[in-house]
């Protein structure tokens, strides 16, 4: 199912928010998630699986490493939710 | 006994979030007023076990905790870092190089709501699912972990695991610690939260439970005819510890002096006591020696009673061992008739109380005690607290576990 840059970012806001604490408002696509969103190595995991299954995609776990702020996982959900 | 040549540990700073208040002070108000914490509880399972109430916390850890924070921590782990944090602030949040600080926060199970919590998830919904915080949330160190981080301590983090003895000996281990130079400041303590159905079915197996389903109030009472087990209790105890001339430099107040140890084993029985109490009179014997203090100054004695109908009278043989004659004049407090049995927090809360009575000159009371078991040959505190001489006085908390554990500790009036 095909889902919009938006759509993936106030998502994924909302994953964070839960997860983090960080206000939804302020997951902005330059942010990185672990200097600005305060999610450590274990909160990203967290943060992944609940993309998956919110948007039914697969994000290997080698691929994670490279999602380094909320833009470069926003394009890849939306890529990989294609 | 020769004056021991190791440096004072005292107490400087007290932690509570236990069945009767989220603090110290609404904690210790409840007991002195004979309060009961325990009640009907009220989970979709309760109706599932035999016994259907337990002492849970009387403040959730939800009203003053941040959800994002604990959401990584295990329910003991919570009571553990808010407990820690009441005691750090109580004893004003001493100025210490964090290589010269310790922690030692002990437990009987573990983080076991997480652990099972955790295996639900991995039978609902598979591996992939499973919280990368599951580890963190169920081993045992964690609430020692926990404190560590918050507090950045670098003198050693530890986790004694003695069942209901745990606790205790969590502060034993934290006194040594002082003692032997390792570190000036130890926050030490014991934590629980095990309200749920396997442990409790586990327990009741064993038939250790009361199965008072009728009058939850009524169902911890140490020393009555008709007691018929321990009730489940949760929650945690902390006490900040610090070498006398630590806590004297930076004019700490000082509650009391943490004076002795004693820890021994029975060799006995995975459960029951030793019928005669030799190993727990021998611990508490040891204790007073390691302190220094002798039989006829102990004017006051925290029990393990659990209200169990052996335990109660071991422990009674035992304190009759230790003390001999000096028996008839320590007031016997037996808190778990109001707090219930909080496993790896229970020697900490207690200590807590201890210290309390010492501090306040006041033993709390043992409520519950209906026919006094004639077979106890106790001077028991019964149903409102009493008053404890001036002058230098010391007092015992004594702490029992399954396997043959017995820690009895050593507080001297300052």
């Amino acid at each position: 199912m095909a889902h919009s840059v938006d759509e993936v970012l106030a998502g994924l806001a909302e994953i964070v928010e839960e997860v983090a604490g960080i206000p939804a408002s302020s997951v902005l696509m330059d942010k990185s998630f672990t200097d600005d969103l305060d999610v450590d190595s274990l909160s990203m995991v967290e943060v992944v699986v609940a993309a998956e299954e919110k948007f039914g995609c697969k994000i290997p776990d080698d691929d994670v490493k490279n999602l380094v702020t909320v833009g470069d996982a926003v394009n890849y959900i939306v890529k990989a939710a294609h | 006994m020769s004056a021991p040549t190791h440096r004072k540990v005292v107490v400087t700073g007290l932690g509570a979030f236990t069945p009767l208040g989220g603090d110290v002070a609404s904690t210790w108000a409840a007991l002195l007023a004979g309060k009961s914490g325990v009640r009907t509880l009220t989970h979709d399972w309760t109706e599932t076990i035999p016994v259907h109430f337990a002492a849970e916390t009387a403040v959730d850890p939800s009203e003053v905790m941040d959800r994002v924070e604990a959401r990584k921590l295990d329910r003991a782990e919570q009571f553990a870092l808010i407990a820690a944090r009441e005691a750090w602030k109580d004893a004003g949040a001493p100025e210490i190089h964090t290589e010269r600080l310790g922690v030692v926060i002990a437990s009987g199970i573990g983080g076991i709501l997480s652990l099972l919590g955790s295996y639900d998830v991995y039978l609902e919904k598979g591996a992939r699912r499973v919280s990368p915080h599951t580890v963190p949330m169920l081993m045992p160190n964690g609430p020692a972990a926990a404190v560590g981080l918050e507090l950045k301590a670098q003198a050693g983090v530890h986790t004694p695991v003695s069942a209901c003895a745990s606790g205790s000996e969590g502060l034993g281990y934290a006194m040594e610690m002082i003692r032997s130079g390792r570190a000036d400041v130890v926050v030490a303590g014991g934590t629980e939260a095990g309200v749920h159905p396997l442990p409790m079915a586990g327990f009741a197996a064993m038939m250790a439970l009361s199965t008072r389903n009728d009058a939850p109030e009524k169902a911890s009472r140490p020393y009555d005819k008709e007691r018929d087990g321990f009730v489940l209790g949760e929650g945690a105890g902390v006490v900040v510890l610090e070498s006398e001339e630590f806590a004297k430099a930076r004019g700490a107040r000082i509650y009391a002096e943490l004076a002795g140890q004693g820890i021994t084993s029975d060799g006995y029985h995975i459960a029951a006591p030793d019928p005669e109490g030799r190993g727990a009179a021998r611990a508490m014997k040891m204790a007073l020696a390691d302190a220094g203090v002798a039989a006829s100054d102990v004017v006051h004695l925290n029990a393990h009673a659990t209200s169990t109908p052996a335990g109660d009278i071991a422990e009674s043989l035992a304190i009759r061992g230790a003390l001999g004659a000096d028996t008839d004049h320590v007031a016997v407090s037996a808190t778990k008739s109001m707090t219930g049995h909080l496993l790896g927090g229970a020697g900490a809360i207690e200590s807590v109380f201890t210290i309390l009575a010492l501090h306040h000159r006041m033993a709390p009371p043992t409520i519950n005690i209906e026919n006094f078991d004639e077979e106890i040959k106790l001077n028991v505190v019964r149903d409102n607290p009493r008053p404890l001489p001036e002058g230098s006085i010391a007092a015992l908390n004594n702490s029992f576990g399954f396997g043959g554990h017995n820690v009895a500790l050593v507080f001297r009036s300052v």
